[in-house]
């Protein structure tokens, strides 16, 4: 076992020099761009095989993968906030045409006005993309995910595109100890691409991205929601074959003294980590506390969930974004949902937070999962959504 | 060079019968002069726009080869990411060794001069195998006749109508052709489709020549610019013989006139083609025109001297 001290950039890049794509493109963002320049020193040290294109903009980096991956290579990239939404038009056209491309994404907040540090705005305004959306704890995480999502994206049943969310600086730039594994056990896991279709053999002409009118488009897209109801299953069985390899098994989601809990904290990224102080804490004290990390967040696993959470009464749901909706953040809005379809009301109160890359001590997680227990059940809108942390 | 006969009898390349341009529109002849000129299998894309809509509306396909649409703005980018796998795969040997491929990205004006100005920018300073085409027929087409940075001064569309006031669109044309020879690469030229053996030789050389190339092809568009269809080849001619779309081409930054203008024709001859120009052909509208056929000439001797021609 190789035990080594890395950020979560390197240990992407470092998964990205094992998995070895066949193309990246790419362009520079703050905090992902170290990424893609670890990577280029690989590339010109030729410890891999890839084609590096270092291009103008987000946009063409999304167009060129498309471009590359409709031509039969294995095709991966990185970016962050700014750059995510620049390529926001062409995600939607990378699912719609199923290219199984990976983009080892940094969370940062997006811009009005410009913020460089960690929160989940950049991959919730994208979360309908129809992109698969892996969240990672930690460095080992963000590693273990990107080779994961390379499988799960080309998977047959799946075909579609996935990124791996990191939070931005807390983990991409922090330095941890993680374990990296033989070369050749990453690719033999993930095996040769098999795209499953390619522009570059003259004897099988093909068309990609013809224009789909009101008698194809809808058969396009349901087939496409199809490949994402898919992965649910396919997301399962290649955690459980990566645990078989490498010995950590990967779920939906994962969970701490949520048997007996009382009050259970629902958290994605860093968070989830620092989560797991809190709970112990709190148990210290008798209080009944529990945690469920959630890691995939599209497909969104709402039965799982709900199954998971059943026996407790009182939820905090922490939402590192804010969905403008005036309602709820993203991840309470589609966890209140899923309550709903199980015929499940517990208390769920929905914490935004930690916008900007504003700290989060698990102090304030203590105070939050007490503050839920002990809150009455909340009468109206407003008190079940608690900015936390803001100036107000 | 394949001249037009050896051309009918080539293996069919290019667009098949049955797309649904219009009568008298002229990307379909450009497409096929200029893929009848690759010596390779060619994969191609285009932009959002008129060509994508004729020629794809699924299930059916008009494009005999391999070809590839995504968006607007972003057809340089796309090809350049074809042709980089196609070197990737080809460097680890899982193509075939003795078959090449050549890479066209195709665009509209409006896919060209703006919205894909960066993208195109981009993949010819990146050095891809590719050759990029833009069919210009000035403005924005497919969405119903907008202007565009390729609009001549004067034009009538819908953006820039001619009104009471203001008689069409104010501004210049950009000099795109030029902004592309000025990124150093191998190979630009300007062509039009209504000199159909000027256009496939330039097709020819692009072919032969290793890296990026840039070709922007004039072409009439009846809808847009209110034309006979029946007199696609010879309004492109015009544009030509009044030096409003000199045909030229910049090989190694060495800057060469293709068809040298002789007679050459007032801007007004070439406006009375057209209904988009009809409002500047009246009387109160004549200082207009001077101003603009002023800057043609200026345009023209600018190009001249370029080419080492005597004005």
């Amino acid at each position: 076992m190789k035990i080594i001290a890395k950020t979560g950039n390197e240990a992407m890049a470092e998964a990205m020099r094992q998995i070895n794509p066949d193309v990246c493109a790419a362009y520079p963002i703050t905090p992902a761009t170290e990424v893609m320049q670890i990577f280029a020193g690989f590339v010109n040290d030729g410890l891999v095989k890839t084609e590096l294109m270092m291009v103008e903009s987000e946009h063409s980096a999304m167009s060129a993968c498309m471009g590359a991956t409709a031509a039969g290579a294995r095709t991966m990239t990185s970016t962050s906030s700014q750059g995510l939404a620049f390529m926001y038009e062409m995600l939607y056209i990378a699912a719609g045409y199923r290219l199984p491309i990976v983009i080892a994404e940094v969370n940062r907040a997006l811009s009005g006005p410009i913020n460089i540090h960690c929160d989940h705005g950049d991959t919730m305004g994208a979360r309908d993309t129809g992109w698969i959306q892996l969240f990672s704890e930690n460095a080992q995480e963000a590693y273990d995910n990107l080779i994961q999502a390379i499988r799960i994206a080309e998977h047959p049943d799946v075909q579609l595109p996935a990124w791996t969310s990191t939070d931005g600086f807390i983990i991409s730039h922090g330095m941890e100890n993680m374990e990296v594994y033989p070369d050749e056990a990453v690719q033999k896991f993930i095996k040769e691409f098999q795209p499953s279709f390619t522009l570059l053999n003259n004897q099988q002409p093909l068309t990609v991205g013809a224009a789909d009118l009101q008698d194809f488009y809808f058969e396009h897209r349901r087939a496409a929601a199809e490949g994402m109801r898919h992965a649910k299953r396919v997301i399962q069985e290649i955690g459980r074959e990566f645990g078989q390899t490498f010995g950590r098994s990967y779920g939906l989601f994962d969970t701490l003294e949520l048997d007996d809990a009382e009050v259970a904290l629902v958290a994605m990224g860093s968070t989830a980590g620092t989560a797991r102080m809190a709970v112990k804490n709190l148990r210290q004290r008798g209080v009944k506390a529990g945690l469920l990390k959630l890691r995939v967040f599209r497909p969104f696993p709402a039965e799982e969930l709900a199954q998971a959470l059943k026996h407790v009464p009182n939820v905090a749901v922490m939402d590192r974004s804010d969905g403008f909706n005036a309602q709820s953040a993203p991840l309470a809005t589609e966890l209140k949902t899923a309550f709903f379809d199980a015929g499940l009301k517990p208390k769920v109160i929905d914490y935004i937070y930690g916008l900007g890359g504003r700290d989060i001590h698990f102090t304030e997680l203590e105070q939050i999962m007490e503050k839920t227990l002990q809150a009455p059940e909340p009468g109206d809108l407003d008190s079940r959504v608690v900015y936390w942390g803001v100036r107000e | 060079m394949l001249n037009l006969k050896q051309l009918a009898s080539k293996e069919k390349v290019g667009l098949a019968g049955g797309h649904r341009a219009c009568a008298g529109c002229g990307f379909p002849q450009i497409i096929s002069m200029i893929f009848g000129q690759s010596p390779a299998p060619v994969v191609s894309g285009c932009s959002t726009g008129c060509m994508e809509i004729a020629t794809t509306i699924y299930p059916f396909t008009a494009w005999r080869g391999n070809f590839m649409h995504s968006a607007f703005e972003n057809s340089a980018a796309t090809i350049s990411g074809i042709e980089t796998a196609y070197r990737a795969l080809k460097k680890q040997g899982r193509l075939p060794a003795d078959e090449n491929l050549n890479f066209v990205a195709l665009g509209g004006d409006g896919g060209t001069y703006d919205i894909g100005f960066q993208a195109l920018s981009g993949a010819m300073e990146r050095g891809h195998n590719m050759l990029y085409v833009c069919y210009n027929n000035e403005a924005y087409m497919n969405t119903g006749v907008q202007r565009s940075s390729a609009t001549p001064q004067g034009g009538h569309t819908t953006t820039s109508p001619a009104g009471k006031v203001i008689p069409g669109k104010t501004q210049y044309p950009k000099d795109l052709t030029g902004i592309m020879a000025a990124h150093s690469i191998p190979y630009v030229a300007q062509g039009s489709v209504g000199y159909h053996i000027d256009l496939m030789r330039k097709a020819d050389k692009a072919f032969s020549i290793e890296g990026p190339k840039f070709m922007n092809v004039y072409t009439p568009c009846r809808l847009g610019w209110g034309s006979d269809p029946a007199k696609t080849m010879e309004i492109a001619r015009l544009a030509v013989d009044t030096c409003m779309w000199p045909l030229y081409e910049v090989v190694d930054g060495q800057w060469k006139l293709t068809r040298k203008v002789r007679e050459k024709k007032g801007i007004t001859e070439f406006y009375k083609t057209q209904n988009r120009f009809r409002h500047l052909l009246k009387p109160e509208n004549d200082e207009f025109v001077k101003e603009i056929q002023a800057e043609v000439d200026r345009r023209w001797h600018v190009l001249l001297s370029k080419c080492g021609e005597g004005a």
